[in-house]
């Protein structure tokens, strides 16, 4: 890790500020507002985090569902035996452990078994823990009792949100930072350079599935009653990959820029349209790969570019006129 | 020995999928995630003739195939050529290709629950006995074995005794040599998606004649196929065969004698053997 210098500082207070007030919410309303706000907090560490490890190594990740399901597992199942912090650290172990394993035995080949494999991923896991019940014990679900309300449900995926961008900003000033941008830019460059890219990679994936395993066990009480097929929910892989593709990767704070409205869009389309949600989610699809292959952040900065280079070459002929 | 039989009768139908997913994949390279949905399209479409016009799903083969070499056609010309065109290299066009196959995925899907709704579905046709080896098989899988075996025959022809064939394969081994011999390699990989979503349509046309299907189911499919494509290796048409007789086989096993609700754990089993053990397929060379 470099040193830090004082100007490097800025962007994370003013993070901090935004949390702050982020914060504060609960305070004003409990209902419409709080439920929506917690969604967006929600997705935004879920997509945050997915960007961690997907961002700069371009690897679809479809595991999320996985993880998240996981970290809810493990605080359905503990939640009488264990205080709820610990159960929410040991759904950080189990989704890492997954994630460890997956990426060891996908991420040394190439990147397209990296996407099938996690295609199906939270389908066999949630076959696996539905065989295990049945056999074991004779209920399909399990009662998550707790004295949380939502707004400390909110405060606490803020608290991780808050951590997966500290992270990620650690991260990205750090020497696996760096050597995950050399990767992305030219894997082969990358390993000419002595850098062992596989284990970087599984490294990183492990740090995302973490935080996804934690974000699920936080909200586990949410759900009061959960069952292997909600859980294991496959569409909320499909959205964090929407939503941070949206927002564009390129930025730490880039998947944030599409949490906000798709959350909002989504509420809106699942409330008054609700079997047409999977159309909505094609057509956004289609809408990045054609429009916005960069996210919305990566089309502002082309934007910016532009004016930029509009504004100085309008500059250098008004001097030239002037001469 | 039932297990076995019942094993390759579905596995005759995996590799007409397979083998679809395979000619998109390893030859026009675009790695088609909306797969199972074109198989779930056309158990529909299937659905909808026999039990509206009476169109026994035999025939419904003869239409749904042109039907779905046409639009599979279309959508690689109007929505995947531009990605191919834009790709700077070969993992540009994978990630392009996925994202947009998942739009498509999700659409069709969409348009489907629209049209049938959510529940499950099936008809029947020639649910009757039939016996091999003195143990008694449902009637319909064995015609739906036997009609795949005639179309993957057919395939096997028009790869390895025609020109344009020829052509495919030289395209699935290298895209830019091919180019040099005088292959037209856009037409030849417009030509092979085609084809792959009419034989992935013949697939499902079949599967629907002994099989409960829904609207959602695609993904599952998709998945089946990708990790037969994987074991047999990418493009090449006699391991895809024997990896969905494999797969077939597996499930088979596994849901007769351990639970049918592994059935996926199975399948994703042979998956990490394969990743472990023979990454580059059965028949795959070892890369130098």
């Amino acid at each position: 890790m470099t040193r830090f210098l004082p100007d490097e500082f800025r962007i994370p207070a003013i993070g901090a500020g935004v949390i702050v007030l982020a914060a504060l919410l609960p305070l004003f309303d409990d209902g419409f507002y709080l439920a929506m706000a917690v969604n967006i907090v929600l997705y935004a560490a879920l997509c945050t985090a997915w960007a961690l490890f997907s961002g700069p190594t371009h690897y679809i990740s479809l595991a999320t569902a996985a993880f998240f399901g996981l970290g809810t597992y493990a605080v359905a199942l503990g939640n009488e035996l264990l205080p709820f912090p610990l159960l929410v650290a040991l759904g950080a172990a189990i989704a890492a452990v997954l994630a460890g394993f997956v990426g060891a035995a996908t991420l040394r080949i190439s990147g397209v078994y990296f996407v099938i494999f996690t295609l199906g991923l939270a389908e066999l896991v949630r076959q696996i823990v539905s065989w295990a019940q049945v056999k074991w014990s004779t209920r399909m679900g399990l009662y998550v009792f707790t004295d949380f309300t939502e707004a400390h449900i909110y405060w606490m995926l803020l608290a991780l949100t808050a951590a997966v961008f500290l992270t990620g900003w650690l991260i990205n000033r750090s020497r696996l930072g760096f050597a995950m941008q050399i990767i992305g830019n030219d894997e082969a460059v990358a390993r000419h350079c002595g850098i062992d890219t596989a284990r970087l990679k599984i490294i990183l994936f492990m740090i995302s599935g973490a935080f996804i395993g934690m974000a699920g066990a936080i909200v586990a009480p949410r759900y009061l009653y959960v069952a292997p097929p909600s859980a294991f929910n496959p569409t909320i892989s499909f959205l964090v990959v929407i939503m941070a593709l949206l927002g564009g990767t390129r930025w730490l704070w880039g998947p944030l820029v599409g949490v906000i409205p798709f959350t909002i869009v989504m509420e809106f389309v699942s409330a008054n349209f609700p079997n047409d949600t999977s159309i909505v989610i094609g057509i956004v699809f289609l809408v990045i790969v054609y429009v916005l292959p960069d996210g919305v952040t990566g089309r502002l900065e082309q934007l910016l570019a532009r004016m930029r280079r509009t504004s100085t070459a309008s500059k250098a002929a008004t001097v030239k006129e002037a001469a | 020995m039932e297990i076995l039989v019942t094993g390759i009768l579905l596995g005759g139908t995996y590799a007409l999928i397979a083998l679809g997913l395979t000619l998109q994949y390893g030859v026009a390279r675009i790695m088609n995630l909306a797969t199972g949905e074109t198989l779930v399209a056309a158990c529909f479409i299937t659905f909808w003739l026999f039990a509206s016009y009476q169109v026994s799903p035999l025939w419904g083969l003869v239409l749904v195939a042109p039907a779905a070499f046409a639009i599979n056609w279309a959508i690689y010309m109007w929505l995947l050529k531009p990605l191919v065109d834009r790709a700077k290299n070969q993992g540009m066009l994978e990630v392009d290709s996925i994202l947009a196959t998942f739009g498509l995925l999700f659409l069709f899907q969409g348009l489907m629950l629209r049209g049938f709704g959510g529940a499950y579905f099936t008809y029947t046709y020639l649910a009757e006995r039939f016996e091999i080896f003195g143990s008694p098989y449902a009637l319909n899988r064995v015609v739906a074995f036997l009609a795949a075996l005639l179309i993957a025959a057919a395939l096997y022809l028009f790869l390895y005794r025609t020109r344009s064939g020829t052509a495919v394969r030289a395209v699935a081994v290298n895209p830019n040599s091919s180019n040099l011999v005088g292959i037209d390699v856009a037409a030849t990989a417009a030509l092979a998606f085609a084809l792959g979503g009419a034989l992935t349509a013949c697939g499902g046309t079949l599967l629907s004649t002994f099989y409960t299907f829904n609207a959602s189911m695609g993904v599952v499919f998709t998945l089946k196929a990708l990790i037969i494509v994987i074991m047999g290796g990418v493009g090449d048409v006699r391991g895809a065969t024997l990896a969905a007789l494999i797969l077939g086989i597996t499930e088979t096993a596994v849901a007769s004698l351990i639970d049918p609700g592994l059935m996926l754990a199975a399948t994703y089993a042979l998956f990490m053997l394969v990743l472990l053990f023979r990454p580059q397929g059965i028949f795959g060379k070892q890369p130098t």
